[in-house]
């Protein structure tokens, strides 16, 4: 079981004090939360990714190659990487440069984007959401598969004899989630390809989430991947807390109040009732955290939200602590009654060991998929003047 | 048959949007004889506050979920609206623009208003009916108007009612909107792929 933090980088005022950080600040304390969170243990760092304020992290993988160099073991991802309006190709290089620099400590989570008018910015349109979803992740996979790719499809410029570079680490590509709240195309989405599926849970009541999750581990099955049950399962979730559960909710009521979202909507306690948030003692967040395998089975990944509405970096940090110390019996909960069958969530090494051998680090000799045909001639010097094997098709 | 579903958008206690919603109800169960198999009330004004939490968040209430559900299993609905300011009241709006996508599509639907004076009764034809044609909703064909002075004189509006609530039975009974909406449905990934020529796996 993988346990972990992600933040979708908002740049919110701290509602009371009316101290709004720099965007600079927010940068850094990222990349703080993530040492931390390598520091108390856990498991997994994501981040989001946004190209409009009041968010920084429009660029996920210099954040996440910078944090790759300052920790060793926290696997880091994002939450999510929008498939939508980015290129497919820059997805696929920009990835793979951070996996080989983080020597395979990195995995992403696909999203749509939710904002209207960032898609025309990018020359999309939501409407198209899904099937951009669709076909830009139908692209990014042979990228990451296949090296020589011919490709026309309806969104981007075709490509014919392309060669994604650098090639994935030892030849197996980032493993993938998929991210969604409502849409069950992308359930279907990750149950057909196999990858996994990360329901948000935090806005939403937990039968919705359960239903999402279900149908995925149904389809995971129906598309031949394995029993529903082993299916790759990640949630959200989100807490607050203090050693008292009332000055949890004191502290952290102003901040719920007016938060991005769901600010000004249903109360406190409203949605504490309807939700997965648990602003509370550590036990309160331990038994309710460890309640979410009610709904959705025995999973793979639990990520939470800590660092959002304005929340200043010492506070999250002091719930980081609170979370490092209910760490262990969060695992020990996990661990409990789960069947030996449920897989864990595959890491590169996984990935790499299930391959059955590690491709060699040198490229010459390589074969494409679909020609047969090495990319590359015998003679290395005429590597520029050769596109690929675009005139074998 | 799964029923009838009205829903009123009056805020009043007693209120006449109410009152037109019940009345319409009951000569529509009436007139539908033993193929009416329920009726559901939804007084919007008991959703209020969750309604507006939605309009904040996206996120409905537990109260809101249910009057979706009812409304996805309705075989028609007699929609009932105070006029305010010379079209549907805030509250009404609201609902309809909460309502799951599709959910009304194909529906059968027998709008209703009321009003201080008959001077308001237009509202029907210029605001309502836009917006059920929007939602894809077949309008049955003799909406209800009720002013103020219409209570005074039970015999007309009596007529009215009835006279609307046969000609919306008929429309439910030629009518087969009960494909229960499923928000959960999906198609098969190979077609959402569009002959991409992508293998499973691959």
């Amino acid at each position: 079981m993988q346990i972990g933090i992600f933040t979708v980088g908002d740049v919110t005022t701290d509602p009371t004090t009316g101290r709004t950080p720099t965007e600079h600040e927010r940068i850094l304390a990222a990349v703080t939360l993530a040492k931390k969170a390598e520091e108390i243990g856990l498991d997994v760092f994501a981040t989001g990714e946004h190209h409009n304020p009041p968010f920084h992290p429009s660029s996920p993988t210099t954040l996440l190659g910078f944090i790759a160099a300052q920790t060793s073991r926290i696997v880091l991802s994002t939450a999510t990487t929008l498939i939508t309006t980015n290129d497919p190709v820059k997805i696929g290089e920009d990835y793979a440069v951070l996996q080989h620099l983080a020597e395979g400590r990195v995995d992403l989570m696909l999203g749509r984007g939710n904002t209207g008018p960032v898609y025309p910015w990018f020359g999309r349109d939501i409407r198209d959401g899904i099937a951009l979803a669709v076909e830009n992740y139908a692209l990014l996979r042979r990228l990451w598969r296949e090296e020589v790719v011919d490709w026309e499809g309806r969104f981007r410029t075709p490509l014919h004899g392309f060669t994604l570079a650098p090639r994935p680490l030892d030849d197996v590509p980032p493993f993938v989630w998929h991210g969604s709240i409502r849409s069950p195309e992308i359930a279907e989405q990750a149950a057909y390809y196999g990858d996994g599926f990360f329901h948000n849970n935090i806005f939403w009541n937990p039968s919705h989430t359960r239903r999402m999750v279900n149908l995925y581990r149904q389809r995971f099955e129906h598309h031949g991947h394995g029993p529903a049950d082993t299916a790759i399962v990640g949630l959200g979730g989100q807490f607050f807390m203090r050693r008292n559960s009332q000055d949890a909710i004191a502290e952290f009521r102003p901040y719920f109040d007016v938060a991005p979202v769901y600010g000004y909507g249903p109360t406190l306690e409203e949605f504490m009732a309807e939700t997965p948030l648990t602003v509370g003692s550590p036990q309160q967040v331990l038994e309710r955290t460890l309640a979410f395998r009610e709904g959705v089975g025995h999973y793979q990944r639990q990520l939470f939200l800590v660092d959002h509405a304005g929340l200043p970096l010492k506070t999250v940090l002091d719930q980081l602590d609170l979370l490092g110390e209910i760490l262990p019996e969060l695992r020990k909960g996990f661990a409990q009654d789960r069947p030996a069958h449920v897989p864990d969530a595959p890491t590169h090494a996984s990935l790499v060991a299930a391959r059955g051998e590690v491709a060699p680090a040198s490229r010459p000799g390589r074969q494409d998929d679909v020609t047969g045909r090495s990319p590359e001639p015998a003679s290395a010097q005429s590597v520029a003047s050769e596109p690929a094997s675009s005139e074998h098709r | 048959m799964t029923g009838i579903v009205v829903v009123t958008a009056g805020t009043g206690v007693p209120s006449s949007s109410t009152l037109l919603g019940e009345r319409l109800a009951a000569a529509a169960a009436a007139a539908l004889g033993r193929d009416a198999t329920g009726l559901t009330h939804l007084e919007l004004r008991t959703l209020a506050v969750e309604l507006a939490s939605f309009v904040a968040t996206r996120r409905p209430g537990p109260g809101l979920r249910s009057a979706f559900e009812a409304l996805a299993r309705a075989d028609g609905v007699i929609a009932v609206t105070p006029i305010y300011n010379g079209s549907y009241s805030g509250l009404f709006k609201l609902f309809f623009d909460a309502l799951p996508e599709g959910t009304m599509a194909g529906r059968p639907v027998l709008p209703g208003a009321t009003g201080g004076t008959a001077r308001h009764s237009l509202a029907i034809d210029h605001a309502m009916l836009p917006l059920f044609y929007y939602l894809k909703a077949p309008v049955a064909p003799h909406p209800v108007f009720a002013a103020t002075k219409d209570w005074g004189s039970p015999g007309k509006l009596d007529r009215r009612i009835t006279r609307a609530a046969d000609a919306f039975a008929d429309l439910v009974r030629r009518s087969s909107p009960s494909l229960e909406l499923d928000e959960f449905a999906v198609p098969d990934f190979t077609e959402l792929l569009g002959g991409k020529g992508i293998q499973p796996n691959g």
